[in-house]
Parts: C-alpha cells; structure tokens; sequence
C-alpha cells in the first residue's frame, strides 16, 4: 500500500462498514416461509434475482433455504421470475 | 401409521364465481379428510394478483390447506389438481418441525379456525428491520 492511500484511508474510517451478520442466526429464525413474498423480497434485486450471500450477509445454511423459499414462492406467482424495478 | 404434516397452496382461475370456487375448495377438504387425513388449518386469501399471468389470467384464488396425512395420499391429492381444470398452480410441501412450529404460532395471530371462510389479514412473524 502506497503512503497516499494510506492516508485516505486513515482519513476516512467511518466509510468502513459494519461486519455483516446472517440474520436468520442472529434472531434465531429456524423456518422460512415461502407464502410470505414481502419478506423475501428483501433477498432479491430489483430484477427479481436473488442476492449473493456476500451482500446480504447470510450464512450458507439459511442462504439455501432462502433459495428455495423464494424459488418456491416463483412457482405460486407471488414472486416474478423476472422483473423490472421491483423496489 | 406414518403421518407427515403438508402444506398445500393452490390456485383457482379467477374465472369461477365465489360460490364455485367454494365448492371446488369443500370438494378438494372432503378428498384430505374423505382418506383419513386431518385437517389443521385452512386459510383463504382470496381474489389475489399474481406476480406474472399463468394462462394468461392476471389473477387468482389462492386457498392453503394446512394438514396431517399419510404420505401415499400426497400422490392422488396432486393427481387431482393436475386433472382438474380449475386449478392453475398447486404446491405441496412437507413440513418439518420448524415449519409445523412456525405455523403453529403463526395460527395464534390468525383468526380463522379449520372450516372458517374468512380471509385472513394479513399475519407476520416479526423480523427486525433493518439495512443490508
């Protein structure tokens, strides 16, 4: 690392980020329901995508239950397979 | 005997009147209960929008069954939903214990019991918000 990144760096240490944690582990969330599209609309982009783990911060067990949950909630038309502007 | 616990929604065309959906819905609780399954719970959402058009309806009537039964049974359920033309998606899933738990303290906060026809408001287990 060069001296000047160092030293924006330095500068700014608020824009770093607070670690991230799986919230499902945090709240001692065991099942995730499918029928509830308005929750998991949260790990999906506004395409309709499903978010990657790194951005939402969930561990891998209740990423892939959430993968299934919103695949699940697709095949019952509460959730689009594809979208435009979701949020 | 081997009983496992489902969940079942399905959806009807928009295209039946309110009394034909009812009867479409008593016909498919008589088939749970008419092969020795046990009903749990029942829940009617209503005329609903659906996120894309299947057969090209824009809407339509979502039912959930909520039951116990012996796992054979799921294979003519579903057999039914497939022969029968009211029906425009079907989902059954087996509930393990989180989900049976998870229901169950859901149904506290929702007022119909098994054989109401009420529409439910809408229920939540409360999820801190916050920013990803």
């Amino acid at each position: 690392m060069s001296k000047e990144t160092n030293f924006i760096f330095n500068q700014t240490p608020q824009v770093l980020q607070k670690k991230k944690y799986c919230r499902f582990k945090k709240h001692g969330i065991r099942y995730i329901d499918h029928k509830d599209a308005e929750f998991l609309l949260k790990f999906v982009n506004e395409q309709g995508k499903i978010l990657p783990r790194r951005i939402t911060g969930t561990s891998l067990k209740y990423q892939r239950k959430i993968s299934v949950a919103i695949k699940r909630a697709r095949h019952l038309a509460l959730l689009p397979f594809l979208a435009d502007g979701l949020k | 005997m081997n009983t496992n616990q489902y969940e079942t929604v399905i959806i009807l065309t928009p295209v039946l009147s309110e009394q034909q959906m009812k009867d479409a819905v008593a016909g498919y609780r008589e088939l749970i209960t008419g092969n020795g399954g046990k009903l749990v719970h029942e829940e009617n959402w209503g005329l609903t929008k659906l996120a894309y058009p299947i057969q090209k309806k824009g809407t339509g009537f979502y039912h959930l069954f909520e039951f116990t039964a012996n796992p054979e049974f799921i294979k003519s359920f579903e057999l039914a939903f497939r022969r029968d033309e009211r029906v425009l998606r079907y989902l059954t899933v087996k509930l393990d214990r989180w989900g049976v738990d998870f229901n169950k303290r859901n149904g506290e906060l929702r007022t119909v019991t098994p054989q109401g026809e009420k529409v439910v408001v809408k229920k939540k287990v409360v999820i801190e918000e916050e920013e990803l």
